[in-house]
């Protein structure tokens, strides 16, 4: 029989038994909509998580370490020998693995041109006094890199993001804000001042004191230094809940976030400047840590690998990650199943649907057998894939609906405990085509054992059924 | 009246049932053969083997035995949907209890066989109102077969039969759920087909009198042998 001949009888049998098909395909569409509610709510929660936990920036960022600075303090080392290329330092912790590179700049120039390195900054933290109001606060200051304007970590600032990476701006952490006024958002625009010691080397007292960027500068000759206080005036630009990545690779959270390039040039004195004096650093400035940012967090096992084998010592979330993923696999997992079961009972409806439709016009079949209908032409009358279609389509739709209602109800109840608003849902275009692709092959499978047992029938017998 | 050759032969025909442990001999090696635009009246009682014998040459069901062929064509070798093709274009069938789809229009009902035949859109509108003026129903085709009478919907049935022009009409029991007015009609309609387009016609009966009247031979069936053969009286 022709395809639009099949089509028009098909349809016609759908139609006469209108009720119960419509039924049928509502089951469907309800089986689809919960499996597409339930893999959404899945890829959202995933999606909602990875996003927080990226913008924490926990999860794609590396610490690097020299490993001298963890042998500790007081144990004799051989002198580091300064590399800049990576295969050096490699063949160098062949043929000499207890020595450590220092981590200085060339050490982050060499960081720097690892593939898939987005940036390498060092951790910047250092107490400091707050004086706000003629009032002295002590807090805990923190350089923040430029990238983290456009990786999400402070989207949900009050106020604004610095205006350059060179900008005397500050932003303050909530609670410190909270300190300064009982209305932190009236902090916004005003200025503070920062009384922080800077180090100088010994004999470079007053030399380009807040001018100079560059960290190995005009330290030299004795490995000493003096430190100096200083004071530097910042405006206020914003105020954030918690500093991203606090407290990860460095120590203590910070409270005043000041741009990254500013906090160099402020040559504040750091904790590894003591150990540098005592372990005679040669006057040449090293990090204590080095924070490296891959391009997404799938790189930084390798960036990770890379690193060590520069001889420096490393440390990263990496087995999180991974823990996440497989944590997330096996809750989708869970969720399609559950999501599933709906499907699968619909599937025993349209069965249960095909067969009764056999039963009843078992005269039928036999009538169309005996007017010369192939087995082939039968089976393709009592074709499901329109139910399937239908229901796949709908299905889809009120999985949609599902989602936007658990969405709007989850924000609503966000909303009451002055919580930022979140999307727990995502449905993909993945998702919308493979439920409808999915409902059609399931109803197509369905419909496999009725149709062949209506092609199947004797007509002799089926002639004689009444 | 033997117009030509042979339209159809059974050959030691025979079918068979397993029914438990019992082996039921429906058609038991029957060996017959219908001429071209023959009128042949297979005559038995009630489980005589008529209707499978008839079932076996319209292509219904297949042999446990023998062969038939039709045209030239062994039926028993056909594969499933040769023997659809043969039921479709070179058969038609009439039965006893219609068997018109009730859901469908008396024009739609005759138009079933020629959308299985994957005949020509074009055509079958024409063809359509050619079979239904044949029987006389024209003027009824947009009724459903539950506003016919039973002559009427024989009639719509025989049109369906004829709407593929097909070589042979097989018709089991055509006037067994009419009266005998009606079914005197009915089978004046077949004598007309046979005469008019030279239509081969195997029927199956159990009443003498109407196959004597129009057949042109009688074959008669007991327990599903071929028990006496002959010209109709």
């Amino acid at each position: 029989m022709k395809a639009r001949d099949l089509g028009e009888l098909a349809l016609r049998n759908l139609r006469e038994a209108l009720l119960r098909n419509s039924l049928t395909t509502v089951g469907i569409a309800v089986g689809v909509a919960s499996l597409v509610a339930m893999l959404s709510l899945g890829v959202g929660l995933q999606e909602l998580a990875t996003k927080r936990l990226s913008n924490s920036g926990l999860f794609d960022t590396v610490i690097v370490m020299s490993k001298s600075g963890l042998r500790g303090f007081g144990r004799p080392t051989e002198p580091p020998r300064r590399t800049s290329a990576g295969s050096d330092q490699n063949s160098e912790q062949d043929h000499s693995p207890r020595v450590s590179p220092p981590l200085d700049d060339a050490a982050r120039e060499a960081l720097q041109k690892l593939p898939n390195v987005v940036e390498v900054y060092p951790q910047i933290r250092f107490p400091t006094e707050v004086r706000f109001a003629g009032k002295p606060y002590a807090t805990m200051v923190a350089g923040i890199p430029d990238s983290a304007r456009g990786n999400g970590a402070f989207d949900g600032v009050n106020g604004n993001f610095f205006s350059g990476d060179n900008a005397d701006e500050a932003i303050l952490q909530t609670e410190f804000a909270k300190d300064l006024s009982d209305k932190p958002s009236s902090l916004i625009g005003k200025d503070l001042v920062l009384r922080y010691a800077e180090r100088q080397a010994l004999g470079a007292q007053g030399a380009g004191a807040s001018t100079s960027s560059n960290t190995e500068d005009s330290d030299s000759g004795s490995g000493g230094f003096s430190v100096v206080p200083r004071e530097k005036n910042l405006r206020i630009v914003g105020i954030v809940d918690t500093e991203p990545a606090a407290g990860f690779g460095g120590i203590g959270s910070g409270r005043v976030l000041i741009p990254l390039a500013v906090a160099e040039t402020l040559r504040a004195a750091q904790l590894n400047d003591l150990r540098d004096v005592v372990r005679g650093a040669n006057g040449k400035t090293t990090y204590a840590s080095l924070t490296v940012r891959a391009k997404s967090p799938s790189q930084v096992e390798k960036i990770e690998t890379a690193i060590k084998d520069m001889g420096f010592s490393t440390f990263s979330l990496l087995d999180a990650t991974r823990n996440l993923r497989i944590f997330f696999t096996i809750f989708d997992s869970l969720l399609g199943i559950f999501g599933s079961l709906a499907l699968a009972v619909s599937t025993l409806g349209i069965i249960n649907t095909l067969v009764m439709a056999i039963l009843e016009r078992r005269r039928e079949i036999g009538v169309l057998k005996a007017l010369g209908a192939a087995d082939r032409d039968v089976k393709q009358l009592f074709f499901a894939g329109v139910m399937g279609l239908m229901g796949g389509i709908f299905g889809v739709g009120m999985g949609w609906l599902i989602g936007r209602a658990v969405t709007f109800g989850t924000n609503a109840y966000l909303r009451r405990q002055d919580l930022p608003p979140a999307h727990v849902f995502s449905v993909p275009l993945w998702l919308i085509f493979g439920g409808i692709v999915f409902s059609v092959a399931v109803s197509l499978v369905a419909g496999l054992y009725p149709a062949s047992r209506a092609a199947r029938l004797n007509p002799v017998e089926a002639l004689r059924y009444e | 009246m033997v117009i030509n050759g042979p339209a159809i032969r059974a050959d030691h025909v025979s079918r068979h049932y397993q029914m438990g442990s019992a082996l039921i001999r429906a058609v038991d090696d029957v060996t017959l053969e219908v001429g071209s635009g023959e009128f042949l009246a297979l005559l038995g009682t009630s489980g005589s083997g008529k209707s499978t014998l008839l079932n076996l040459m319209a292509g219904l069901d297949r042999p446990s035995g023998g062969s038939i062929v039709a045209q030239g064509r062994n039926l028993s070798e056909l594969s499933s949907i040769e023997l659809a093709q043969y039921r479709s274009r070179t058969v038609g069938m009439v039965f006893q209890s219609f068997n018109l789809l009730p859901k469908m229009t008396l024009e739609e009902n005759v138009e079933l066989p020629l959308r299985l035949a994957e005949v020509d859109r074009s055509e079958r509108a024409a063809r359509v109102r050619e079979a239904l003026e044949r029987v006389g129903l024209a003027k009824r085709a947009t009724h459903r077969p539950s506003e016919l009478s039973g002559g009427e919907q024989q009639r719509t049935a025989i049109a369906r039969a004829l709407v593929n022009r097909p070589t042979i009409l097989f018709a089991d029991e055509p006037t067994g759920n009419l009266d005998s007015a009606t079914g005197e009609s009915v089978m004046q309609l077949l004598k007309e087909i046979q005469l008019s387009m030279g239509m081969t016609i195997i029927m199956v009966t159990h009443e003498r009198p109407l196959a004597s009247r129009f057949a042109d031979r009688i074959a008669a069936l007991a327990d599903g042998k071929l028990v006496s053969e002959g010209v109709a009286a």
